[in-house]
Parts: C-alpha cells; sequence; structure tokens
C-alpha cells in the first residue's frame, strides 16, 4: 500500500484484487498526477465508468502497482493529460464513450468517435449529443510546409489509419496520427456478458495478441474469484504466449526488412512464421490459438502429436534462425536503413511508460513477465533484452533476442509438462458480492492491461482492456520527426502497433 | 532492294521490342520469385495484365486535365520510338541513320517529363511526392547517361547505335579500362531509370516509398496498360542497349543472311535471360536506398562516366 500512503484518500476499496484500489478525493488525484509529472510513477492505464475515472499507477522504484479511483460527481474530472501528455488519448476515449468532461484540458477533440455511431457518449447511459464538427487537425505554419494525407485506405492490405503528414519536401516536421476506425464497442459489449463470452471477446481485441489478450483476461478473472489455474494449464498458457510471441517477432523482423526492399528476408521468416502457427494447429487445434485459455484454466491439453510437432519446430529454428540474424547483420545496405532511423528517445520511453520492443530499444527494463512474474514465469529463466540505441535496428534487435529467448522458455516448459489438472472450477456465483480484479501480460508488443468488475452472478460489469499501442503509437509520432517521408513505413512497421486494440 | 531489307529489318525488330518487353520483366519476376522460394506468376502474366487493363474502363479523377489522358500515349510512342532505335539480333537499322543515342536519351527525357507532368496534373501529394523524386533522380541519372554515351562514342568515333554496335564487335576494340567504367556506369544508370532496387522498388504496396509507381497511382484501364508497356519498354531497352554496346558477339550485320540473322535473334534471347537474371540476382540481394542515398550512387555514376571518358582523352588505348 505504499504507493496509496502517500495519496491522500477517502477509502480503500477491498473487493479489489491483487493491487489494491483506492477511492480518492481531488486532493489525492492531484497527488498521484503530480507524482506522474516528476517520474514517480507510469501511467498503466485510465479508464472510465459512468460516474467515475480510473487510473492505474506502477511505482518504478518499489515496483508496485495501485488503482486510484475519482469519482465524478458532476461529470467531470481534474484532466490528467494537461500535465501528464501519455494520457491525452485515454482521456479523449473517455470523453468519447463516456460523456466525462476532463477539466482543464487542452484537447477535447474525439478520438474514437467518428460521428458514425448515431449517437454520443454510448456508455454514459444518458442521451447526450455533442456537436458535429470537422475533425481539426494541430496546425504546422511555415513557408514550405505542405500536407500528405494518408489512409485510412491503404495501398497495401493493413489496417485502417489516418496519418497527416506535415512536411518540408521530404522531411517530416510533424506528424499526427487519427485512429478509431476499427471501433467494434467492444466495452459495451463486454457489459452484462457471461464469462464465456467475454473471454471471447478479449482475445478478438486485436487478433496477433489473441492468447495474451485471454491470458491477461483469464488472469484478472481469477484474481477477482481469489482462484488459482492449476500449475498445467499455466504452463500451456505460458507455451501459447510463447508460439504466438514466437510466429509475431518473426513476422514482424521480415516485415521490417521487406519494408525496406529486401525481400529476401521477408519470404525466409514468412516460412518460419508459418511453421509456427501449424505447429501451434497441431498442438492447439488452431493456427491463433483462440479460445483455448478461459478463465479457471485451459480448455484442452496440448495434443499427443503436439509436443513432437513443437520439438520439430525449435530444432529448425535453432537452424535457420541465426542464419538469418547473420543476413540481417551482414546486408550494408539493409543496416544502412535501420541504424539511425526512428529514433525514439529513452526520455519519451520512460515518460510514456512504453512497454515492449518500443521501451527496450529506448532503455525502458520493462517486462510484465519479470516486473509482475505472475504464473508460470516466477519459475522459469530467461532473460529481457535490453538496448539504449532506440532506433529501427535496436527494436529489430530486441526481436532478434526476444525469439531466441522465446526458443528457451517453449524448452523448459516442454521438459515440465506433465499430467495434471487443467482447469480450476469457478466458485458458485449465487451470494456474492461484485468484486474486482485486474490483471498484466506481456503480448508480443507490450504489457496488455485487464481491468473488470463481475456482478453477484458472475457476468462482467465492467471491463476494459488497455493495449500496449495505447503509450507506442504517440512516440512514432515523435520518432519520425526529422526523417523523410519515405522511411515512415520502416519506422511505422518497427512499431508495427495495434488499431484494432486501442480502436477497441 | 537494300531499302526493302531495311525497311523489313527495322519492323521485325520494331515488333520484336513490343512482344518481348512483357516477356522480360515477367522472366525477371519469375526469377525473383524462384529466389524468394516462392513458385511466382507465370511468365505470360505481364501480357494478360495487359489485356486485362485494356478491356477496362477508364476511371479519371474530375480534375484531370486533357493532358493527364494524352500522356499515356505520349510516353508510349516516344519509349517504343526509343526502343526500336536499338539494334537487337541485327545492326544496319533504318532509323540508326536519322537518330542516335542522343536521340533516345532525349526521347526517354521527354517521356519522363511528361509522366512527372502527369504525376502533378490530378494534384494528389502521392502523385507530387513521385514527380518531384523521379525529377531528383532524372537531375542526376541524365547527365550520367551522356557522359557515359559520349565515352562509348568516342571510343567508337560514331553515337549511331549501329556503327557503335559494329565497332564494339570487331577487333579494333580491345580490352579497354574507360569501357569498363562506362559499363558500371551505364548498368547504375539503368537501374535508376527503370526504378529498380536499389533506386525504386517496382514491387511495393508503400505509396509513402514510391517513386514511379507513385506517379501513375491515379491511372486505370488502357492508360495504365500503355504507361506499364512503356516501363516494360524501357527495361528491354535498356537491357539491349547494354547488350549491344558491351556484348555485341553474335549481332548479324547489316547485310548479313536469314541464317546469320536467325542466330543473332537466338544469341539477343540468351543475352536478355542473363541479364534479367542477373538483374534478379542483384535486386534480391540488396535492400533499397534512402530516398538522400540516391544522389551518390547516382553520383558515382556520373563520377566513373566522366572518368571514362578523361582516360579516353589521356590515352587512345585506355
Amino acid at each position: 500500500m505504499d504507493i496509496l500512503d502517500n495519496i491522500p484518500q477517502v477509502k480503500a476499496v477491498l473487493s479489489h484484487r491483487p493491487w489494491p484500489r483506492a477511492v480518492v478525493t481531488e486532493a489525492g488525484w492531484q497527488a498521484a498526477i503530480d507524482r506522474l509529472v516528476e517520474g514517480g510513477l507510469t501511467l498503466l492505464g485510465l479508464w472510465g465508468e459512468p460516474t467515475a475515472v480510473h487510473m492505474a499507477v506502477r511505482d518504478g522504484g518499489s515496483a508496485e502497482i495501485a488503482v486510484v479511483t475519482y469519482e465524478c460527481a458532476a461529470g467531470t474530472f481534474p484532466s490528467v493529460a494537461s500535465r501528464h501528455p501519455p494520457a491525452l488519448r485515454l482521456e479523449r476515449t473517455i470523453h468519447d464513450l463516456f460523456g466525462l468532461v476532463p477539466s482543464v484540458a487542452d484537447d477535447l477533440r474525439p478520438w474514437l468517435d467518428h460521428h458514425a455511431w448515431g449517437k454520443s457518449y454510448p456508455l454514459s447511459g444518458r442521451n447526450a449529443s455533442r456537436d458535429v464538427r470537422p475533425y481539426q487537425f494541430l496546425p504546422a505554419e511555415g513557408e514550405a510546409l505542405h500536407q500528405v494525407a494518408v489512409g485510412p485506405v491503404h495501398a497495401g492490405i493493413i489496417e485502417p489509419g489516418h496519418f497527416r503528414f506535415t512536411a518540408n519536401g521530404e522531411h517530416v516536421v510533424r506528424l499526427e496520427q487519427w485512429l478509431g476506425y476499427t471501433h467494434k464497442g467492444i466495452e459495451s459489449l463486454m457489459q452484462g456478458a457471461s464469462l464465456e463470452v467475454a473471454a471471447k471477446l478479449a482475445s478478438r481485441t486485436s487478433g496477433d495478441s489473441a492468447v495474451a489478450y485471454a491470458f491477461a483476461f483469464a488472469c484478472a478473472v481469477e484474481a477477482a474469484l481469489q482462484i488459482e489455474a492449476p500449475r498445467q494449464a499455466t504452463l500451456l498458457r505460458a507455451l501459447m504466449a510463447e508460439l504466438e510471441r514466437l510466429a509475431n517477432h518473426l513476422g514482424d523482423i521480415g516485415a521490417i526488412c521487406n519494408d525496406a526492399s529486401f525481400a529476401l528476408m521477408h519470404a525466409q521468416t514468412g516460412i518460419l512464421r508459418e511453421r509456427c502457427l501449424r505447429a501451434a494447429n497441431v498442438a492447439f487445434g488452431h493456427r491463433l490459438m483462440m479460445d483455448v485459455i478461459v478463465p479457471g484454466g485451459v480448455t484442452r491439453d496440448i495434443a499427443p502429436d503436439g509436443v513432437a510437432a513443437l520439438r520439430a519446430l525449435l530444432a529448425e529454428l535453432r537452424k535457420v534462425f541465426p542464419r538469418l540474424v547473420e543476413l540481417y547483420d551482414n546486408t550494408a545496405s539493409l543496416q544502412d536503413r535501420t541504424v539511425t532511423t526512428g529514433i525514439v528517445k529513452a526520455e519519451y520511453a520512460r515518460r510514456f511508460g512504453a512497454g515492449g520492443y518500443v521501451g527496450r530499444a529506448s532503455g525502458r527494463d520493462f517486462d510484465a513477465r519479470r516486473a509482475i512474474a505472475y504464473a508460470p514465469y516466477d519459475t522459469l529463466s530467461f532473460e529481457v533484452p535490453v538496448l539504449q540505441a532506440g532506433d529501427v535496428n535496436a527494436r529489430v534487435w530486441i526481436r532478434i533476442r526476444e525469439v531466441e529467448q522465446s526458443i528457451g522458455l517453449i524448452e523448459q516448459i516442454l521438459d515440465q509438462l506433465g499430467p495434471g489438472g487443467l482447469e480450476t472450477a469457478l466458485p458458485p456465483g449465487i451470494g456474492r458480492g461484485a468484486c474486482e480484479g485486474m490483471a498484466l501480460t506481456e503480448a508480443f508488443r507490450g504489457d496488455v492491461l485487464v481491468w473488470l468488475r463481475l456482478d453477484g452472478e458472475l457476468r462482467v460489469e465492467r471491463c476494459h482492456l488497455r493495449d500496449a499501442s495505447w503509450f507506442q503509437w504517440p512516440l512514432l509520432e515523435t520518432a519520425i520527426e526529422g526523417n523523410i517521408i519515405a522511411d515512415f513505413p520502416l519506422c511505422n512497421k518497427s512499431f508495427n502497433c495495434s488499431y484494432s486494440g486501442v480502436d477497441l | 532492294m537494300t531499302t526493302l531489307r531495311d525497311i523489313l529489318s527495322q519492323g521485325v525488330q520494331m515488333c520484336l521490342v513490343l512482344l518481348l518487353a512483357p516477356l522480360l520483366t515477367g522472366f525477371v519476376r519469375k526469377v525473383k520469385a524462384r529466389l524468394l522460394r516462392r513458385r511466382g506468376p507465370p511468365l505470360m502474366q505481364p501480357y494478360r495484365d495487359l489485356i486485362r487493363l485494356m478491356r477496362k474502363d477508364v476511371v479519371l479523377a474530375d480534375n484531370a486535365s486533357w493532358l493527364f489522358r494524352v500522356i499515356p500515349y505520349l510516353m508510349f510512342a516516344g519509349t517504343w520510338v526509343a526502343a526500336s532505335l536499338v539494334p537487337t539480333f541485327g545492326n544496319g537499322l533504318l532509323f540508326s541513320w536519322s537518330a542516335d543515342l542522343i536521340a533516345i536519351i532525349a526521347l526517354l527525357g521527354s517521356a519522363r517529363f511528361f509522366q512527372a507532368l502527369a504525376g502533378m496534373d490530378v494534384g494528389t501529394a502521392f502523385g507530387g511526392i513521385g514527380s518531384s523524386r523521379e525529377v531528383m533522380i532524372a537531375s542526376l541519372a541524365e547527365p550520367a547517361m551522356l557522359i557515359t554515351v559520349f565515352s562509348v562514342a568516342m571510343i567508337a568515333g560514331s553515337t549511331q547505335l549501329s556503327n557503335v554496335a559494329e565497332f564494339m564487335g570487331s577487333d579494333a576494340v580491345g580490352l579497354r579500362v574507360s569501357l569498363g567504367m562506362a559499363f558500371v556506369a551505364l548498368t547504375i544508370v539503368a537501374l535508376a531509370e527503370n526504378a529498380r532496387i536499389p533506386v525504386d522498388n517496382p514491387a511495393t504496396h508503400l505509396e509513402l516509398t514510391m517513386v514511379h509507381e507513385a506517379m501513375v497511382l491515379e491511372y486505370s484501364g488502357r492508360h495504365l496498360a500503355l504507361i506499364d508497356l512503356s516501363s516494360q519498354l524501357k527495361l528491354l531497352l535498356y537491357v539491349s542497349l547494354i547488350a549491344c554496346v558491351f556484348l555485341p558477339w553474335g549481332t548479324a550485320a547489316a547485310d548479313a543472311g536469314v541464317v546469320r540473322l536467325g542466330l543473332g535473334a537466338l544469341l539477343y534471347l540468351g543475352k536478355l535471360v542473363v541479364l534479367g537474371f542477373l538483374l534478379a540476382v542483384f535486386e534480391t540481394s540488396i535492400a533499397k536506398m534512402r530516398v538522400f542515398r540516391i544522389p551518390e550512387f547516382l553520383g558515382a555514376a556520373l563520377m566513373l562516366a566522366l572518368l571514362a571518358t578523361l582516360l579516353r582523352f589521356v590515352s587512345g588505348s585506355l
């Protein structure tokens, strides 16, 4: 309770697990923001409810996590973003969905709301409407500056998002993103959903992180209900999470090289990625391993021939991958593109709490698998690679090192797998009060946060899913400044942020 | 009789380049695909694409001017005429006497000028980016090309390709340093002019990195077919040019018989296969360079060409 000790609070919420939550006064809310601004705390998430806002923070020194809640009696709350910019998009989302107004906010433009929902503030529970105004991009003034608008429809098959460049010839002066094109209304669909439906929804938030989301959702439910998944189930969960990480990192490494028109790497890693997905299919009956992880455990054991398939995969990776790493390292023309391109300053990575390869390539030593040490990672040995350069090359190298670590982790897990129970039965719902749970897991992009409140009948009352990309997208805007327009696809691919994950 | 023969020879070569151009592009794509362990599209795919585009309706932007509609035809005409000036399997082209290497550069230059205009005509951001990049590349590639031509012309004593090819095929030429430099310079220019890796990527879908593709993003239907055919012709032109000047063996003389002409044609096809294969291997083994690295790359071509010319001045035998 160290974090909350320094914050004036009204009352602690006892049904919130595993980390404490407290309802705070305005002074307490401001004190938390103070500590965010001075760098003692890192923002993990900021989300709303019809009459309250929650802010999850992590203490960089003591590694503790806590949630502070501000009750918006008058429909307003003191703006976090006006003092701590990483909260900006989250705050605009809260305004879009719940109609809560951050007071003294500098930027209240809609974020997810493209005026296509037919109503405003869909989760607020009241019938309010806001003015429909054309979206205003931030101005950049100067002679010879011109704008280049890219997307949401792109020449390739990628997710939709709008990028507005202000450029001076080839040099980018400012980039502004506008997302929200894949809004699916997940938070609203979650309300009242049964655990089974909600787990499915969670794993479909961002398809490439299906396992990580399901894992986080299951952990949050288990925390709320104070149950633990059997050892065998947690091992299988980690196995799937590492397989997912392998497949995505391999795909990314090739795709980054392909954006520098080095198709050879893309073709080779494409084969390896496909092998991962097929091995996953053999082992768990689904290429993306959807719906295997459920609250309480896993729905199925690894298939009888799954272990052999995975061992064969690892053998091939151990043989082929080092050669590809050598190819990447020895192709001078490729290095010329990736080294010093799109640098993310360590200071920004720290302030934004950027997770995953974006943060670790810029010196932020954080990995939820080690920092939270959720089961079974507390008993597995692995290293977290960290680099300082912050450029595209560093982000590629972090992925390469993580592929190597994941191979090692899968081997350890395969050695430890044995017969064992797969599921812990959920407690009967009748007669319980509401309970709240929260969990962080490490997806391939970075930490996924899931917060939820279950009602007495084990239905989801509120659930918030925060993708790692919320704190990575803004850094892409800073990374491209001073670079040239033609290098943007390369920078963008090295971030590979999720559109679907932040559009909710 | 000679005139009729010349007309026939010229006519055959003009049709040949038109027919072969898509095949060369298809071949390079196929080899690249095989190198990436992919099966790749069939060799005939570029022809099918052209036929498909020809059948499709043209979609025009509302603010497209008459220039936008005329330019594909201008580009195609200019490129085709230029391509028919390069001896393929036989020397003694009829057009050769009215137009030389410098005319080829001028024809390609005009085609490019019109293309850059078309890129800016509709007023989209990508067209503008593409045109500005294309012109930046051209402003460096064209001088390099001209100086390469001068150095070759000084050695051969003519700017007419038929004469140059004949001279290069004779024993008088010998081994020359300046020719080697001119060869490298011409290869670099050819890569840049044909929008190949490492200058541009003909297969990219990333609109922000495109050069050639960005300029033609707004084209569709038969206009796009003509532009695609022009690019394919241009690739064939440069490959033929390199073959004709630096690999002149087997090219039939102006007065050769049918057998020699047939042999020349076979050898020409062989040269296309070899050069196309080398292009595919080179493109697979290198990444695209940063846009602002291109001037250095083309600057190297310019310097090499200049050195070749200087060496030829200093010593007649180099």
